[in-house]
């Protein structure tokens, strides 16, 4: 009989630990998250960097300063393989005193020792051909060129596509509400619809991971959730052509000035530490986005008009206890692993800790892992009209009229492209319709105008093909309700 | 080989190929919704058609009969133009996709009429969650008279334009309460028989004050309200909160002009439209913009009336290859005028000027100081755009430029 494993979490962490599972024969994984389609937590708002693993120091934070570099170095692969939208353009730390040279050496040193290739420190001059637009009070920087850049809504989704084209089972809008644990071994989990039974347990929840491992009667950290906050411009706004960070501090990498792979300015991070209770509060505020932008000024002074913004966002990083990544097969309770605390550089990691995880199932549960002998590694992307020669578009427009016919104008998103999207989410398992779903796979919504001429048009779409009234079509799950009724529901006093 | 291609299916564009058609021109008309009719079919209130067709109308009314003119004009919906090439003054292209796929379309000149977008809560800085009942006032027209929807029972309206009024009335009228419309400026911006509204339904309208914030979880919860100040500065210690499930945002429209820049069309700053001629052609040869393209109008009638000049201005240039060269005069905004079209006049022709002043005055004059004309007018708001007819023989008194200020009478 096969090993039952339940990963609770369909974030970033997640998902990669559920595709390098669907590897083996002789486990049945299920794919557990209470939001309605995957990678709605932590992975949803965050900078979207594969980070070089210069950063993390190998005393302190050994999990991080181990898993970063790897999880960079598997990128490259699984990218190709996913088709996931990426850039590989470098990085810069620049130093703008004389004193951040000090910090500069110090990265420079822990990138040798956690073998990080093909850095260096660059002069002032160096730099200015690297990035024109750079302020004219940089100093100097230093350049790690494997830094990249991913769609990190748009991996998550990539990941558990190939998931469950390899046999892996979702469970969507099912929310963890106890753990069953019988002398001392994983039994399953409680759910809201339902009892999963599960043989080994992966706690990979997020800002949630330390609630969940508490149900297991495992105690010893706690999260705490820290808001970053971002700028995103118009396009056509110049933005540098790598990700420029100024030099670190204690608490953070900083605020980051980048062109996001869709081609906007985005600037951002802050850091606010916030109460543990505060795991929902994602809402953005004056001072933090004023912070982000006197920040990002400082690096790259010609920031846009603030009424070229389009949208500001704010997201959470776990923050854990003891600061590094808690991923270990708990002795307590057998079968059940913790892979918690998952902050920066977790998108950057998450292939490497879904390696290390089936590691940990091999050598502390002793679980012997058969390799499958068809295992797919390959998962196409969605068609994106905005991406395709006028000639493609003519080839799919004879099979299917809709993949000519625009929806959102600001980015170019066809009928066709909406309708594929929603035949992805319905593959995987998403039962409600939202306009987010759709957003995240196709880049509808988010341009210039923010989806005011194309949001009703997806409305009608998506209430057609999951046979719903379009006001019950909601933004991002239950509770978010575009609308109320029909036009006449006040007036007829329901 | 096509005359016109007219992009755009709205006022402006249908108006345009009708004229093009009348004038013997050789006429396509696309548009990337499947009716046309542009904003006018969702648009189901009277105020249309006053001036054009001396007789009030809704939007689809007035629509239907512009539709019911086109005979003779070939048509395509569901088309959207996905580039403009400027092979030289003499040749063009329309790239446009529709369900018949991508289809590349060879014309001698093109009235864009592409019309406007809204802005959105994050252009006018409004933080805090970013939660479903958020929406433009179009949007919201959208939802609600073309598909069905009703999209919530208790509304904030930002911005006291025409489009967030009427919504208010059209939301009040299917039994939402509407709690306050929230305007920046210490003035109401629609026009007058708009602003009525609020009084006819008992609607709250906070005049200098901002919306600043918005909670709620997967909704609207509640929206922070402050005041500010003259300089538009918000004044500490007056913020309040409004429980409410629906915030509509009618903070202005931005003329759509991404195609043209992408050709290298010059663009005003302060209409945010083309920089145009008295043909109201751009400054790419055969190139010409009308209605909202242009700069934001108040009244469809003038938006109509723009496609007919531009299409006056096509056959010219087709008949000529090209707008004849000449001295155009400069039209120059001076004191409180913050906006105008067009730019420069032959001294040809009657020229209709279309302009916006800064600020509300009373008991004023419009001066043109080069021409010495002078018109008098009891009020002037920014919300109401001025339309000035300026005579053959009048802009021929000019030299090089002719400045329009407005200023206090006496």
């Amino acid at each position: 009989m096969k090993i039952r494993v339940a990963i609770i979490g369909a974030g970033i962490t997640g998902a990669s630990i559920a595709r390098v599972l669907s590897k083996y024969e002789n486990l049945e994984v299920h794919l557990i998250d209470k939001n309605p389609d995957v990678g709605w937590g932590v992975s949803k708002a965050n900078t979207a960097i594969i980070h070089g693993g210069y950063d993390d120091d190998p005393d302190k934070y050994p999990m991080r300063a181990k898993l970063c570099i790897r999880g960079n170095r598997l990128w490259h692969q699984w990218v190709k393989e996913l088709e996931i939208p990426h850039v590989w353009n470098g990085a810069l730390i620049v130093a703008l005193k004389d004193e951040d040279f000090k910090e500069l050496e110090v990265l420079l040193e822990r990138g040798i020792r956690n073998g990080v290739p093909e850095m260096r420190i660059v002069d002032r001059d160096e730099l200015f051909r690297l990035e024109p637009g750079l302020t004219r009070e940089a100093l100097g920087a230093l350049w790690v060129p494997i830094v990249g850049q991913i769609g990190p809504i748009p991996a998550v989704i990539a990941i558990v596509e190939n998931a469950v084209a390899n046999g892996v089972k979702t469970h969507l809008e099912t929310e963890v509400r106890g753990i069953k644990v019988e002398n001392g071994e994983v039994k399953g989990v409680e759910t809201n619809s339902g009892f999963i039974e599960a043989d080994i347990l992966i706690n990979a929840a997020g800002l949630y991971a330390d609630e969940i491992s508490r149900m297991a009667g495992i105690d010893y950290f706690e999260i705490h959730p820290r808001k970053g906050e971002y700028w995103i411009f118009d396009e056509g706004i110049p933005g540098p052509k790598r990700v420029l960070f100024p030099t670190p501090t204690p608490i953070s990498k900083g605020i980051v000035v980048t062109t996001e792979i869709s081609g906007h300015l985005m600037i951002g991070p802050n850091a606010q530490d916030l109460p543990p209770e505060e795991k929902e509060n994602t809402a953005t505020t004056r001072e933090g986005l004023e912070e982000v932008w006197e920040g990002a000024k400082k690096l790259w002074p010609q920031l846009p008009p603030r009424s070229k913004v389009i949208r500001t966002f704010a997201g959470l990083r776990p923050e854990p206890t003891g600061g590094d990544f808690i991923i270990k097969a708990e002795e307590e309770v057998w079968g059940f692993i913790n892979v918690a605390g998952i902050r920066s550089p977790g998108l950057t990691s998450a292939p490497a800790i879904a390696y290390e995880v089936a590691e940990i199932i091999q050598r502390d549960l002793g679980i012997e892992l058969v390799e499958k002998k068809k295992w797919n590694p390959y998962r196409r992307e969605i068609t994106h009209f905005f991406a395709l020669s006028y000639e493609k578009v003519n080839e799919l427009v004879k099979k299917n009229p809709a993949y000519g016919k625009i929806v959102c104008r600001c980015n170019k998103v066809s009928e066709g492209d909406i309708l594929e999207a929603i035949e992805r989410m319905k593959f995987i398992g998403v039962k409600t319709p939202s306009i987010d779903s759709v957003k995240f796979r196709t880049k509808a919504t988010t341009g210039t105008c923010q989806g005011s001429f194309c949001r009703p048009r997806i409305i009608q779409i998506l209430a057609r093909e999951y046979g719903v009234p379009p006001w019950e079509v909601t933004l991002k799950g239950k509770g978010s309700e575009i609308g109320i009724g029909d036009v006449k529901v006040l007036v007829r006093g329901e | 080989m096509y005359d016109v291609v007219v992009v755009g299916g709205g006022p402006a564009g249908m108006a345009a190929a009708i004229r093009a058609k009348e004038l013997g021109l050789k006429v396509l008309l696309l548009d990337d919704n499947d009716y046309l009719g542009g904003v006018l079919p969702q648009c189901i209130h009277p105020g249309f058609g006053i001036h054009y067709f001396k007789e009030e109308l809704t939007g689809p009314e007035f629509a239907y009969r512009l539709m019911n003119k086109l005979d003779g004009v070939e048509v395509k919906t569901s088309a959207r133009v996905l580039e403009i090439i400027n092979y030289s003054d003499l040749e063009k292209f329309v790239v446009f996709t529709s369900p018949q796929g991508v289809q590349k379309v060879p014309t001698k000149t093109i009235i864009y009429a592409a019309g406007a977008r809204e802005r959105h809560a994050f252009e006018i800085g409004i933080v805090g969650d970013r939660v479903a009942g958020i929406y433009t006032a179009g949007e919201t027209q959208t939802l609600m008279d073309i598909y069905g929807i009703m999209p919530g029972k208790e509304i904030v309206i930002v911005g006291s334009g025409d489009v967030g009024l009427i919504m208010a009335r059209r939301f009040s009228l299917e039994g939402a309460k509407v709690k306050a419309v929230i305007e920046l400026m210490p003035y109401p911006g629609g026009l007058a028989r708009n602003i009525m509204i609020l009084k006819d339904f008992n609607i709250p309208l906070y005049l200098s004050h901002k919306v600043v914030e918005v909670r709620g979880k997967g909704r609207v919860e509640k929206i922070k309200v402050v005041k500010v100040d003259e300089n538009l500065r918000e004044i500490p210690g007056t913020e309040f909160w409004i429980e409410a499930d629906t915030l509509v945002i009618s903070a202005g429209l931005i003329p759509n002009v991404k195609l043209l820049t992408e050709i290298g069309v010059a663009i005003d700053p302060s209409t945010g439209g083309p920089i145009v001629n008295d043909r109201l052609e751009t400054s790419v040869p055969g190139i010409f913009v009308a209605g909202n393209a242009l700069l934001i109008n108040d009244l469809v009638d003038y938006v109509a009336e723009q496609g007919e000049l531009a299409a006056e201005g096509a056959r010219e240039f087709i008949e000529n290859g090209g707008i004849p060269s000449r001295r155009w005069i400069r039209l120059v905004k001076g004191e409180n005028v913050r906006l105008l079209a067009p730019h420069y006049l032959s001294g040809e022709r009657d020229v209709w000027i279309y302009a916006r002043v800064r600020r509300p005055m009373e008991d004023v004059v419009v001066e043109f100081p080069e021409i010495g004309k002078k018109i008098k007018l009891p009020v002037i708001k920014p919300a109401e755009m001025l339309r000035i007819k300026l005579k053959t023989e009048e802009i021929s008194k000019a030299e090089d430029k002719i400045t329009m200020r407005v200023v206090k009478h006496g």
